[in-house]
């Protein structure tokens, strides 16, 4: 079966003013359906179809451009829609909190590599949260559409939070200046999904 | 010495409605000057301090390559432009595209292509390798084809914050109204 393009959990207004309704639009019905479409006709008719997204990932050093650019682009864009909520920003609780205090020393500590990360990417691409394979938190950061799952990331592991770096994640709102969009980020972090990420 | 931010040699709403001011205002006078500001501070202290912008894309590489690759890049971009451009080449640049492509038509086709399949960030262009022969090449983010001994003809610079508050996700559209901007007599002169 074909991917499909998910619905978002929230309406493309309800994110302002952190991230404005015709970002989010363009963003979703656009940009992220174009990587989904792409994708579907870059595996239509290969021993790809019918694999699931994560096994296409982890396999990716095999798997042609177009998969790679595309299988990535559906993935990221899948996940940062999850990791943001109308509910969300403030400071995780729980088990969240008490893994990124383990992991970077505190919450600011954690805060300030993530954005730096985010901030620092030259060109396109994303920062991430990572819970690699012996269960430890890292920050990393991949070009284009890229991502930890992939086996030739640099820092692998299973993305639990993610942040789209591409310009136009933010340029309609925030053009030039993409530490503010990634100020604003943390007001609408869904915390909940990290802690399902970090747990599952 | 220090880096400055070229003058463009036309209004910042000449370009329009092709490229719209508030397109050039962010793009010459935030990114590009933030390249020039961001090379002036990496390169204090380095071998790189008295070098001309040549000499470092072809000798540095991370932040100070970024940045000077960049400031170069947007310089050649911004002034292959003209409110008054558009047409076609002249002269021996005419000649050599005809002669590479088959037709300038051809060209224009395999230039934009080039433009609109580059994926991420980046630059297409237009360049004489050193036996004269015209190519088609992209770079990624700053990179720049003096690197490869290649030398620069025409360049589409295809960053989103080149075209996203004109055109979103529509790049060939950008990439198609780019070509009623090129000022030949510039393009045609650097051959």
């Amino acid at each position: 079966m074909a991917f499909e393009l998910p619905k978002l959990d929230y309406a493309y207004d309800a994110l302002e003013p952190h991230i404005d309704a015709r970002t989010m639009e363009i963003h979703h019905s656009k940009h992220h359906a174009a990587y989904t479409n792409n994708l579907n006709g870059a595996i239509e008719g290969t021993e790809l179809a019918g694999k699931s997204i994560e096994d296409i990932l982890v396999g990716i050093s095999g798997h042609s451009t177009a998969v790679r650019n595309n299988g990535g682009g559906f993935y990221n864009h899948n996940l940062f829609w999850k990791s943001m909520s109308p509910n969300g920003g403030g400071v995780p609780t729980g088990e969240v909190l008490q893994a990124i205090e383990k992991n970077f020393g505190s919450f600011d500590a954690f805060k300030d590599e993530f954005s730096k990360a985010a901030a620092t990417r030259f060109g396109s691409g994303w920062a991430w949260l990572v819970k690699k394979e012996d269960g430890s938190l890292v920050v990393s950061s991949t070009p284009n559409q890229d991502n930890p799952l992939m086996d030739i990331a640099e820092v692998k592991g299973t993305p639990i939070l993610g942040l789209d770096v591409w310009e136009h994640a933010y340029y309609l709102k925030y053009q030039n200046l993409r530490p503010n969009y990634i100020q604003a980020f943390w007001d609408v972090v869904n915390w909940d999904e990290v802690s399902k990420g970090l747990i599952g | 010495m220090k880096f400055e931010l070229p003058q463009l040699p036309y209004a910042a709403d000449a370009l329009e409605p092709t490229i719209t001011k508030n397109t050039i205002d962010f793009h010459y006078g935030k990114h590009h000057q933030a390249y020039v500001n961001n090379l002036n501070n990496l390169v204090v202290g380095t071998e790189f301090e008295n070098a001309d912008l040549e000499t470092i894309i072809k000798k540095a590489d991370g932040g100070i390559f970024n940045n000077a690759a960049q400031v170069w890049n947007h310089t050649f971009y911004f002034t292959s432009f003209s409110p008054d451009g558009g047409g076609e080449p002249k002269g021996a640049l005419a000649d050599a595209i005809a002669k590479t492509f088959g037709s300038f038509e051809a060209f224009k086709e395999t230039f934009a292509k080039a433009a609109a399949t580059l994926f991420g960030s980046g630059w297409a262009w237009l360049v004489k390798d050193s036996n004269g022969e015209l190519k088609i090449v992209q770079t990624s983010n700053a990179g720049n084809p003096m690197t490869d001994d290649l030398t620069p003809i025409l360049t589409c610079d295809v960053w989103e914050h080149a075209y996203y508050l004109d055109y979103q996700n529509k790049r060939p559209d950008y990439i198609a109204s780019f070509w009623k901007l090129i000022d030949w007599d510039v393009v045609s002169a650097r051959i």
